[in-house]
């Protein structure tokens, strides 16, 4: 239990996906203008995840390795279409601001990072933590960059006005603000990693 | 006598100069165009001056405490980063401005990177580009000059963006800075003041700003207007910010090359994307993103420019 729980924590602060692997920055730059999309983006990703994790570990012994990596992509895949038909059904609006950013969950290289570099050496439950993990991790990163640059970019909060007498600072809400944002957080959390050893 | 002997390795050369000294030359050299930017347009210009040199020095100072680094706020590198950013700036911006400008040049455009000398870009310019990029509508609101009321006027330079023909306009005017724009890059007299004393002296050499201000002369001249050969030229020198830019800012020790050939090829990839983005980009102006792109370039023109050293391939 405690080795499980250890699995789930690993993804959210030591190897978090975006501050530390620094995996999966296409898909963080482009929809982490609004909070919701960070959210919307991070839940898609987590249940990928947590699908071709469980999925790449069952199927382990069965794929021949020099034909691996096509069959992961081929689970991938299979999740990445559930979860844009489910968000075409049900979250419309959602889908449309998320764009080209749903399919291309395919080629997220925290997903396949996870699925080469852990799953398919892993037991089912642990590749199952794991994905959880890196899931929450990848979704807190979101939120924390998302949060940033839609009160600061936009002066609002889920499209809510903040504050009123605000003149917000444009740069953020386009991709050079992205940028320079999630430069500065990287450098930030280096800091503090250092500090700490 | 026996106390002057002095035992230390080779180059003995020794001149009486110090980073801080070149600093503040480059401090003197800069009053005449501020003088001028007050004078034409009025007490508010002297306050973003103001309000830019003490938030540089005061970031400066916070940031070095912060960080455990030498505290060195005297050495008036951060006091002309906060002239330049305020040089760069609408006379009527509001005050947050040239505070948060000073703030984003000290901090991610300089400090980040280590402090004085580590910096890849120029820090002034850094500033302004991000206050272009964050609240337009103030740094392209500009008044005309000797007006104390919020009339608002465009420059020359957007005049002629828009296809407008410029109306009574004389290049005295210009060369002495009656036109709208921002604080130090209107009045040219006060700028080549400032600039011949700094050749003069020997503190920034003529190569990245005569092949800067000749390449644009020269392009503008060739497609700056329908037909080839027929470009206002030296309305194109005398508008915009191209002499503070050149004479100023592309000479910036730090991030400009460090031989004459590269300084060269530096002016004139300078004076290009200048013009490229006046006749055909979509601002008005170019002279900050061209400096700025130059500067990314910089790295790799030393290391193409590098001078042989005698005796080797």
């Amino acid at each position: 239990m405690k080795k499980l729980l250890s699995e789930f924590l690993k993804g959210i602060v030591k190897e978090n996906p975006t501050f530390v692997l620094v995996l999966g920055l296409c898909p963080t730059l482009a929809v982490s203008v609004s909070l919701i999309n960070g959210i919307g983006m991070g839940i898609a990703a987590t249940f990928v995840l947590l699908g071709s994790n469980i999925i790449v570990s069952l199927i382990k012994n069965i794929v021949p390795d020099r034909i691996r990596i096509p069959c992961f992509i081929v689970v991938i895949a299979t999740f990445v279409t559930i979860t844009e038909l489910v968000m075409k059904a049900y979250s419309p609006a959602l889908n449309r601001a998320l764009g080209i950013y749903v399919p291309l969950i395919v080629v997220n290289c925290i997903v396949l990072g996870r699925a080469e570099a852990y799953a398919q050496r892993q037991t089912v439950l642990n590749s199952l933590f794991d994905g959880l993990g890196m899931g929450v991790g990848f979704t807190l990163a979101l939120i924390l960059i998302s949060g940033i640059r839609e009160s600061l970019g936009a002066g609002k909060i889920l499209g809510y006005t903040l504050f009123k007498r605000f003149e917000p600072v444009f740069v953020l809400g386009m991709p050079s603000g992205a940028l320079l944002l999630i430069g500065l957080l990287l450098g930030f959390f280096n800091v503090l990693k250092n500090r700490r050893t | 006598m026996r106390n002057r002997l002095i035992v230390s390795a080779s180059p003995h050369l020794h001149k009486a100069e110090s980073v801080s000294k070149i600093m503040w030359m480059v401090i003197i050299s800069l009053i005449p165009a501020g003088a001028a930017g007050v004078f034409i347009f009025g007490a508010s210009a002297l306050w973003v001056i103001i309000l830019g040199v003490v938030s540089a020095l005061a970031t400066e100072g916070v940031l070095q405490i912060l960080t455990k680094r030498k505290i060195t706020i005297l050495d008036g590198s951060a006091i002309i980063t906060g002239i330049l950013l305020a040089y760069n700036l609408p006379p009527r911006v509001p005050f947050w401005i040239p505070i948060i400008g000073s703030f984003f040049s000290i901090a991610i455009g300089k400090q980040i990177f280590g402090g004085l000398g580590q910096n890849i870009f120029n820090p002034a310019l850094a500033g302004r580009v991000f206050l272009m990029a964050s609240w337009p509508k103030y740094m392209t609101t500009f008044t005309p000059p000797a007006s104390y009321d919020a009339i608002t006027s465009a420059t020359p330079l957007a005049l002629i963006k828009e296809g407008r023909v410029l109306q009574n306009f004389s290049y005295l005017d210009l060369f002495l800075g009656k036109r709208a724009g921002c604080i130090g890059e209107v009045c040219i007299l006060a700028l080549l003041l400032g600039a011949l004393f700094l050749l003069l002296r020997g503190y920034i050499s003529w190569h990245i700003p005569i092949t800067y201000v000749f390449t644009v002369a020269a392009f503008t001249f060739v497609f700056g207007s329908k037909a080839l050969f027929r470009g206002d030229w030296l309305f194109h020198i005398l508008s915009g910010g191209l002499i503070l830019g050149a004479f100023f800012m592309a000479t910036d020790y730090v991030t400009s090359p460090l031989t004459r050939k590269g300084q060269v090829i530096f002016g004139i990839g300078c004076g290009i994307v200048t013009s490229i983005i006046r006749l055909w980009g979509g601002y008005p102006e170019g002279v900050s993103y061209a400096i700025l792109m130059m500067n990314a370039a910089t790295p790799i023109i030393d290391r193409y420019t590098k001078i042989r050293v005698y005796g080797t391939k």
